[in-house]
C-alpha cells in the first residue's frame, strides 16, 4: 500500500541556504569570479563544455562555481540548460586541416610537414609541485618565433597516396543526432562518436586502457594529435550563403594502428578518431583508441568479447550524466518501497524459520 | 515585392504568442468541431492569418513544410524560412502540409506513419474561404455526444479515420479561426 | 538604394562581426558619428547550433556538440535589412552586429568600415599571429645523432 507523505521543504530550504554559505566559503578570502575561473580553470571548463556538449566558455564557469568544483554536477547544470536553447540549425563539418595550431604532434612520423609543435603542455614537466604557484606573481611572457601561417595538412594524408592506410571516404549524409533520436543497436559511427565525445572522460580513458592491457589490443599509435582553433560556418537560410558564426577550439587525436588484414580487408593501417571540445588531449586519445575498438565489425575482425568492443556496454555507460542520475537517485526517498522490500524479508525470515523448526521436529521425532 | 516583405509578420511576443497558439492548436485538435481564435502572423500574401500562426507555433528546423501549388510563392517560401526556418519539402515528406483542399490532393501522398511510430505522419492546414453549413456529423474522443462541422470530402477523411492509428490529421484554418480533424474522429454524413 | 553587395564580401564582414569580443565591438560601435534608428524585424534570441565534425577528419559528417549563438534581424528607415548572428549570448552584440550590417548596404559603410570592421580585422591578425608565433617557439628541433655505420 502507498502512503503520500509531505514535508521538508522548510528543511530542502534550509539546506539551500546553507549550501548557498558553504559555497561562499570563508568570506574573508576574496570571491571568484568567473572570468578568473574561465581564465585560470580552462582545462576544466574544458571538460564540461566537452561532456555538456555545449561550447560556451562563460556559461561552463558559472556551472563549475554554482557546483563548488563539482564538475559531473556542473555537467549536468549545462546539459539541464541546453534542453532550454532553440536549436537554429546545424554547422557546416569543420574543417580541421585548416586549424590554426597551438599544438601538433606526431608519434609516428618525426618530420612531418609544419612540424613537430609541442605547445603549452604538461609532457615534459616533471610532475613536481612548483611552491612558486603559492605565492602571486607575474608571468613572464612566453618565447615567440617566426609564426607559421598557412594551414597544416594532416599526417594520414600523407600516407593516403600509397594506399597502406584505410582512408576516411567523405560524404553529405546526415548525421543522426541523440540528443533529438534515442539510440538505437546496432549504432552507426556518427553515433558512436557523438556519444563517445561527451563521454566521460574517465570512463572513456578506462575503456581505452583496457585495449592498450591486451582487451582487445588494437595497437595504437598517435598517428596525429592537433590542438587549435576552427572557424565554424553554417549555412544562413535567410541569406543564402554561409558565414563564420565563431570558432572553436578543438582537440583532435588520429591513431595509426596495425592491421594484418581479415577476411574483408587488405593488409594497412588502420584509423580511430577523436575530436573533443577544448584543450583535451587525454579525452581525444581515449575517444581514438574507443573509436577503433568498436570499428572490428566494419573492419572484418574478430569479436573477442572484450569490454571496449561491445558497443552497446560502451556506448549505454559512458554518459555520466545518465549514470550518474541512476546511480543518486537511490539515495532519495524510497520509505515505501523499503517498506513492502522490509516486510517481504521479514515474511520470508518466519517461513524460513517455520521450515527450520518444522525441519528440526521431524527429525528429532525420527530419532 | 519589397525584400523586407518576408522579414515582418512574425510574431510581436514569440514566447507568449506562441503559447496561446498553442493552446488554440491543442484545444481544437482535442475538441473536433470546435473553432478557436488563432492570430498574431502574417505571411506575405495569400495565407490566412490563422494559417500563417498555425505555422508560427508549430514549425521549427526539424519539421518539413509542404506547399500546395495554390499557395507556394517565393515570398512565402522566404517568410517561412526566416521566421520558422523550417525546410521546405516534397508532400512525401512533409511533417505540415499547407493549402487549399483541391490543390492538397491527392492524400495519399502524405505520411501516415508507421505501425511502431503512428505520430511519424502528416498534419494538413486546409485553408477554407469560410467555414460553410455543417455536412457532417463527428463523434469519438474528445467529442461528448456529437459535433458537428463542415468537411471537404466526407468520402476520402472516412477512409482517413478507417487508417487508425494510422492516418494524417487536419487543421482547417480561415480568416482568424481554426478548428481541426484528428484521425481518431468517427465521420457521418448529415441529412 | 545602393549598388550590389556581394555574398563574399558580406559574409566576411558578418563573420568578422560573429567573433568580436563583446567589450570592443561596443567600444568601436560608439566611435560612430552616428547610428540610425532601426525597427526589429527579429528581436534577439539566444539559441544553439550542432557543430559538426567528420570521422577521421576528412570522412562522414557527426555530431560534436552544440554552441551558443544569438541571432538578431533588424531594418533601417532607408530600408536595408541587417542580420546579426554572433557567438555566445550577449543580444546587444546579436543587435548591434545586425545594425553594423545594415549599415554597410548603406552610404555608412565607409565610415563603418574604418572606425569597426578594419580595427577588427587588425585585432584578429594580431591575435593570432602572436599564438601562431608562440606555437612556432615550441616547434622541435631535431638533430641527427651519428649512427654506428662504420
Amino acid at each position: 500500500m502507498y502512503v503520500a507523505v509531505k514535508g521538508g521543504e522548510r528543511a530542502i530550504d534550509n539546506a539551500h541556504a546553507w549550501l548557498a554559505e558553504e559555497r561562499r566559503g570563508d568570506t574573508s578570502i576574496a570571491e571568484m569570479s568567473l572570468a578568473q575561473i574561465r581564465e585560470q580553470l580552462k582545462l576544466a571548463v574544458n571538460r564540461v563544455m566537452a561532456e555538456g556538449s555545449l561550447n560556451d566558455p562563460d556559461l561552463a564557469a558559472l556551472a563549475i562555481k554554482q557546483s563548488r568544483g563539482d564538475l559531473i554536477e556542473a555537467i549536468f547544470l549545462i546539459r539541464a540548460y541546453r534542453t532550454t536553447l532553440p536549436r537554429f540549425g546545424n554547422s557546416r563539418p569543420v574543417e580541421t586541416a585548416e586549424m590554426a595550431c597551438d599544438r601538433r604532434i606526431s608519434a609516428t612520423f618525426k618530420d612531418v610537414p609544419g612540424g613537430q609543435v609541442l605547445g603549452p603542455t604538461f609532457d615534459y614537466t616533471h610532475r613536481l609541485l612548483d611552491f612558486k604557484l603559492a605565492a602571486e606573481g607575474e608571468v613572464a611572457e612566453a618565447p615567440k618565433a617566426e609564426p607559421r601561417r598557412e594551414p597544416t595538412p594532416h599526417v594520414t594524408s600523407f600516407l593516403r597516396g600509397e594506399d597502406i592506410i584505410q582512408s576516411e571516404e567523405a560524404s553529405e549524409a546526415t548525421p543522426k543526432d541523440i540528443t533529438r533520436e534515442p539510440m538505437s543497436f546496432p549504432a552507426d559511427r556518427a553515433t558512436r562518436l557523438q556519444t563517445l565525445t561527451r563521454g566521460d572522460e574517465g570512463f572513456v580513458l578506462g575503456m581505452a586502457y583496457s585495449t592498450q592491457r591486451g582487451y582487445a589490443r588494437n595497437h595504437a599509435f598517435v598517428g596525429e594529435l592537433r590542438i587549435g582553433t576552427v572557424a565554424v560556418e553554417m549555412d544562413i537560410p535567410e541569406l543564402g550563403f554561409a558565414i563564420e558564426i565563431g570558432e572553436v577550439e578543438l582537440t583532435e587525436c588520429e591513431t595509426v594502428n596495425q592491421f594484418k588484414g581479415s577476411k574483408t580487408e587488405p593488409p594497412q593501417f588502420t584509423r580511430g578518431y577523436g575530436l573533443v571540445f577544448g584543450q583535451s588531449e587525454r579525452k581525444a586519445i581515449s575517444m581514438a583508441l574507443v573509436d577503433r575498438a568498436l570499428r572490428w565489425k566494419e573492419l572484418g575482425e574478430d569479436n573477442l568479447g572484450a569490454a571496449a568492443q561491445d558497443e552497446e556496454f560502451v556506448l549505454s555507460h559512458c554518459d555520466n550524466i545518465q549514470a550518474t542520475g541512476f546511480l543518486e537517485h537511490i539515495k532519495l526517498p524510497h520509505y515505501v518501497d523499503f517498506q513492502s522490500e522490509l516486510e517481504l524479508v521479514r515474511k520470508l525470515r518466519r517461513e524460513a524459520e517455520a521450515a527450520r523448526a518444522a525441519a528440526a521436529q521431524a527429525r528429532e521425532a525420527a530419532e | 515585392m519589397s525584400q523586407t516583405d518576408i522579414y515582418s509578420g512574425g510574431f510581436a511576443d514569440p514566447a507568449v504568442a506562441a503559447a496561446h497558439g498553442f493552446r488554440a492548436a491543442m484545444d481544437v485538435m482535442a475538441r473536433p468541431g470546435e473553432r478557436r481564435e488563432i492570430t498574431g502572423g502574417i505571411a506575405p500574401e495569400g495565407l490566412s492569418p490563422a494559417a500563417a500562426s498555425l505555422i508560427l507555433t508549430l514549425c521549427d528546423p526539424e519539421t518539413g513544410v509542404y506547399l500546395a501549388a495554390d499557395v507556394d510563392s517565393d515570398a512565402l517560401r522566404g517568410w517561412i524560412t526566416f521566421h520558422t526556418g523550417a525546410p521546405l519539402v516534397s508532400a512525401d515528406k512533409a511533417d505540415f502540409a499547407v493549402g487549399g483542399w483541391a490543390a492538397l490532393m491527392p492524400i495519399d501522398q502524405y505520411r501516415i506513419g508507421t505501425t511502431e511510430y503512428p505520430d511519424r505522419s502528416a498534419t494538413l492546414v486546409v485553408e477554407l474561404t469560410e467555414f460553410a453549413a455543417p455536412n457532417a456529423t463527428l463523434t469519438g474522443p474528445g467529442i461528448k455526444d456529437t459535433a458537428r462541422m463542415y468537411l471537404p470530402d466526407l468520402a476520402l477523411l472516412q477512409r482517413n479515420s478507417m487508417l487508425y492509428p494510422l492516418g494524417v490529421d487536419l487543421f482547417f484554418t480561415s480568416g482568424s479561426e481554426v478548428a481541426a480533424l484528428p484521425r481518431s474522429t468517427q465521420i457521418t454524413a448529415e441529412g | 538604394m545602393t549598388q550590389e553587395i556581394s555574398p563574399e564580401a558580406r559574409k566576411a564582414w558578418m563573420s568578422l562581426l560573429a567573433t568580436a569580443p563583446e567589450a570592443r565591438l561596443a567600444a568601436l560601435f560608439d566611435t560612430l558619428d552616428q547610428t540610425p534608428d532601426h525597427e526589429t524585424l527579429r528581436a534577439p534570441e539566444v539559441g544553439g547550433v550542432m557543430v559538426r565534425g567528420r570521422a577521421g577528419g576528412t570522412g562522414a559528417p557527426f555530431n560534436l556538440g552544440e554552441m551558443t549563438v544569438t541571432r538578431c534581424t533588424l531594418k533601417l528607415a532607408s530600408g536595408a535589412v541587417g542580420h546579426g548572428y554572433v557567438q555566445g549570448r550577449s543580444k546587444g552584440q546579436a543587435e548591434r552586429a545586425a545594425k553594423l550590417d545594415a549599415m554597410m548596404q548603406t552610404e555608412a559603410a565607409a565610415e563603418v568600415e574604418a572606425k569597426v570592421l578594419s580595427p577588427l580585422r587588425a585585432d584578429r591578425e594580431a591575435e593570432r599571429t602572436a599564438r601562431a608565433a608562440k606555437a612556432a617557439a615550441t616547434k622541435v628541433d631535431f638533430f641527427t645523432m651519428v649512427r654506428g655505420e662504420d
